[in-house]
């Protein structure tokens, strides 16, 4: 059996999918969003790959390097939101970040 | 075999997947995390893409997943009572991802590549090249610029997570070298002219 675009498509598909609905689920746990979010990049990586083996083209693979890029830096200014938030607050519940609230 | 492959890496990416978003404890979800990109690896390999793999691999379980993991053990807080909504938030939470899987399914199984589409490559992987050496000689060249706003947007991440973190504390005594290396005799020294047998 051979592995087509399509099965690389399906794979990214579902690993969106897991991704967003991990950001619903655990609505609380700001931690975990940004794991659910490094699955939805990661699945994002998984199409740019697949549709450049698939059409023999580079550029796919250089636009992945871009992605993991800034998804590196957001993990890294993400985490350090919240270490920063927790020293002030003490608490890293997501219902309690409502200090900008209106 | 590569089929073979293939699905050992996309199932036990996906069920880490799931244990990632389903786990109670966030120490389990960083690890499965990582399980998840070491598949994903994997499956970037099987795609020929083996550059992009190990830096997978560097990046991603080398760098990222262990901050999480710094970040998670470090932080003291109560993760049981963050777990609470989670089967309020079950119900809608699955809706939203049928629909999602829906529609990227359409997405996925309904469309046709134009037929002139592999010949308009904008940089075509050529055989007689590995895929580091093809990946380096378009990077550094056709898209250097992009290249180096990633380094810029890496460098303003660096400098803003140690400026978010960085907080000096009051009451802690540390070396000034500046003040250290401005102090001169006249500023420091005081001269006492001290009485005969009475003292200072």
């Amino acid at each position: 059996m051979i592995i087509g675009l399509t099965h690389y498509l399906v794979v990214g598909a579902i690993l969106f999918t897991l991704g967003v609905a991990g950001i619903i689920l655990n609505r609380k746990n700001i931690i975990v969003i940004l794991m659910s979010v490094e699955l939805i990049l990661l699945s994002v990586n998984i199409n740019f790959v697949a549709f450049s083996h698939a059409l023999g083209d580079l550029t796919g693979q250089v636009f992945a390097l871009y992605v993991l890029t800034v998804a590196a830096a957001e993990a890294a200014i993400g985490l350090a939101i919240l270490v920063a938030f927790y020293r002030n607050r003490g608490t890293i519940a997501v219902e309690d970040i409502n200090s900008l609230k209106g | 075999m590569a089929a073979v492959l293939f699905y050992i890496f996309a199932t036990i990416m996906i069920a880490s997947a799931c244990v990632v978003i389903f786990a109670r404890n966030p120490v389990h979800s960083v690890l499965f995390l990582i399980l998840a990109f070491c598949n994903g690896a994997g499956l970037f390999l099987l795609a020929g893409a083996e550059f992009l793999a190990m830096i997978l691999i560097v990046v991603y379980v080398g760098a990222v997943a262990v901050l999480f993991l710094f970040v998670v053990m470090m932080l003291d807080v109560d993760f049981a009572e963050l777990k609470q909504g989670f089967s309020k938030h079950l119900p809608i939470g699955l809706g939203v991802g049928v629909v999602v899987m829906i529609e990227l399914g359409m997405v996925a199984l309904g469309w046709v590549s134009a037929p002139t589409a592999p010949y308009a490559a904008a940089s075509p992987i050529t055989p007689d090249v590995s895929n580091t050496v093809a990946l380096g000689q378009v990077l550094y060249t056709k898209y250097a610029v992009f290249f180096e706003v990633s380094a810029m947007v890496l460098l303003t991440a660096m400098i803003g997570a140690i400026v978010l973190t960085l907080h000096h504390r009051p009451n802690v005594k540390r070396q000034r070298i500046s003040d250290q290396n401005a102090r001169t005799r006249d500023n420091v020294i005081e001269i006492k002219k001290v009485p005969f047998r009475t003292g200072v």
